[in-house]
């Protein structure tokens, strides 16, 4: 059966490279394999690739060099446990993935989390934004040459990894979120960390704007490059800001607003040229909007407790397990046994720095999830991939794939 | 049969003649066709009720019980900011099911990874092959009754 499925396979490329080789005078055709270790592709992404002098005929993405079975692992580890995992799925963006799934076992369990826990949570995650952004714009400018960007970039990165650090004991894998509110109280000075990251911030994305966005070389290799029609990337599974440089304002903080999102003033940027250049603006504009939102929330930030009042689910703090008899039980059953989990389904989307990540979770009234699947958004986006990428020319590979901003944590999983 | 509750939800009553069961808990609409019917469902999602987006789609394993394998659809509504889950099961013996690529291309990694990891097969799928799994790998990892431990894993 015919389907145009958007998503050329290895097989057609070798029929078509043979097809090719038996025509007398026809243009012959090259098959070159990208990757899994090219430094352009961030991570084991393989791409198979049917070359004509340097357009590209067809492109066949090629993914599974990282599946590590986290899905099964979740089904062994009890609800708790399990938040550690999710850091290691999409490692960029560790306190979304975090948040996705602390929020599904919330809805089954029909926790409310109070005010503190969640203005932390939309504070951390923007930072967490920033985070992946910055990575992204470093290592994008270094495939496409502009060397110097990665240092500054990676310069304010570390910054937002200290005070992830302060806030959580871990610069990257942080599970700070736990399901119930916070793993931890605030620590002491975090507001001034914050604040003089907040300050500093804008001044700094202006840097990287001089550095690039009227760079006549960037603008050459971005510009024009990389398009893909919205069509297209709908029916592919893209979302994040691919879609946003197409012109459609799909932000589920704006469309389904969790967490208390709707609370935050904030703008959706949106670009209609649908290239990398394009996406560039869009992501640079959209750290602007989450460092308003990160001030926004550091100056509101509510008073009260980090956790739900939950006894059995959220543990209990430490001083009072070594006075009340009852907090030293609960503490024992959770960390022996878990808690259990209410039987249904329920599915969470959010908005990860890459688009819609989703977390399905199964309970069947067990300590342990029955099933958890992970809708990576970085897994839609590679969809695009062939579509994006045939026709044009092999060094704006480098450009299109850079401008998808996929991490192959989290599309194998 | 909808559920009488569901009679009067537009979404779910757009189903009426294909549904098989459903249900409305935490504020998520869930439908349940019998698979032969999932490719009209869905086509009747994409173009009628304007679900432009399939967000995933994956498998639940029920094993022990038959018929085993659920397989759950997630889609999306841009213009109305609504969620569906359809759900169709099929049996252990001969888990199969038609593909959903026709109406949404997004399924085709989707319905790759559910055979990979479940060996459900999508008929009509244009390239259902292993995607995360090595090619000459056995078994299904994600079943239930495929152990996390051993000499082997």
């Amino acid at each position: 059966m015919a389907v145009n499925t958007g998503v050329t396979t290895e097989l057609e490329i070798q029929r078509d490279h043979a097809r090719r080789e038996g025509e007398p005078g026809g243009t012959r055709s090259m098959v070159l394999n990208m990757g899994p270790q090219h430094p352009s592709t961030h991570g084991v992404l393989r791409l198979l690739l049917e070359l004509d002098g340097e357009t590209i005929l067809k492109a066949a993405p090629d993914i599974g060099y990282l599946h590590t079975g986290i899905e099964k692992e979740f089904e062994e580890k009890t609800y708790q446990q399990g938040v550690t995992l999710t850091d290691r799925i999409d490692y960029l963006a560790p306190l979304s993935n975090n948040l996705v799934y602390c929020m599904a076992a919330e809805k089954l369990l029909g926790l409310e989390i109070p005010p503190l826990a969640m203005w932390t949570r939309v504070m951390l995650a923007e930072l967490t934004r920033l985070n992946s952004h910055l990575v992204w714009l470093g290592t994008h400018a270094i495939d496409i040459g502009a060397m110097s960007v990665f240092l500054y970039a990676f310069r304010e990165r570390e910054e937002i990894l200290r005070i992830f650090e302060m806030f959580s004991g871990q610069r990257m894998m942080t599970s700070y979120f736990r399901i119930g509110g916070l793993a931890l109280p605030h620590p002491r000075g975090w507001q001034k960390r914050v604040k003089d990251f907040v300050d500093i911030f804008s001044s700094r994305v202006d840097e990287y704007e001089e550095l690039l966005t009227n760079n006549r070389i960037w603008t050459g290799r971005t510009k024009g490059v990389g398009y893909i029609s919205i069509e297209d990337m709908l029916d592919l599974g893209v979302t994040g800001p691919m879609l946003r440089a197409a012109g459609l304002p799909l932000d589920l903080r704006k469309d389904a607003p969790y967490c208390g999102y709707e609370k935050f003033d904030f703008k959706v940027p949106t670009r209609t040229e649908n290239d990398v250049f394009a996406r560039y603006l869009v992501r640079i504009e959209e750290m602007r909007e989450s460092r308003k939102i990160i001030q926004q929330a550091l100056e509101g930030m509510p008073s009260g407790s980090h956790q739900a009042d939950a006894p059995g689910i959220v543990l209990p703090e430490r001083e009072k397990m070594k006075t009340q008899m009852e907090a030293l039980i609960y503490h024992f059953k959770i960390v022996t046994e878990g808690f259990r989990v209410p039987e249904g389904e329920v599915y969470q989307a959010i908005e990860s720095p890459r688009g819609e990540v989703g977390c399905y979770m199964v309970s069947d009234g067990t300590q342990k999830p029955y099933r958890v699947h992970w809708r990576g958004p970085s897994f839609g986006n590679l969809q695009a991939t062939s579509r994006m990428i045939e026709g044009t020319l092999i060094a704006d590979v480098i450009a299109a794939l850079g401008s998808m901003d996929f991490v192959l944590g989290d599309t194998d999983r | 049969m909808l559920p009488e509750a569901l009679q009067n939800h537009a979404v779910a009553a757009a189903f009426s003649g294909l549904a098989t069961g459903g249900k409305f808990e935490l504020a998520e609409l869930t439908v349940e066709v019998a698979p032969e019917n999932i490719v009209a469902a869905m086509t009747l999602a994409r173009h009628e009720l304007k679900f432009e987006r399939l967000s995933t789609v994956t498998v639940v394993d029920r094993y022990p019980t038959e018929p085993r394998f659920e397989i759950v659809y997630h889609l999306h509504s841009i213009s109305r900011k609504e969620r569906l889950r359809l759900k169709a099961r099929v049996s252990g013996e001969n888990p199969e099911i038609d593909s959903a690529v026709p109406v949404y291309r997004a399924a085709d990694w989707y319905e790759r990874e559910a055979y990979d990891l479940f060996g459900v097969r999508f008929l009509n799928h244009p390239d259902l092959r292993r995607i995360m799994m090595p090619d000459d790998w056995e078994g299904h990892p994600l079943r239930k009754d495929y152990p996390v431990t051993g000499p082997r894993y």
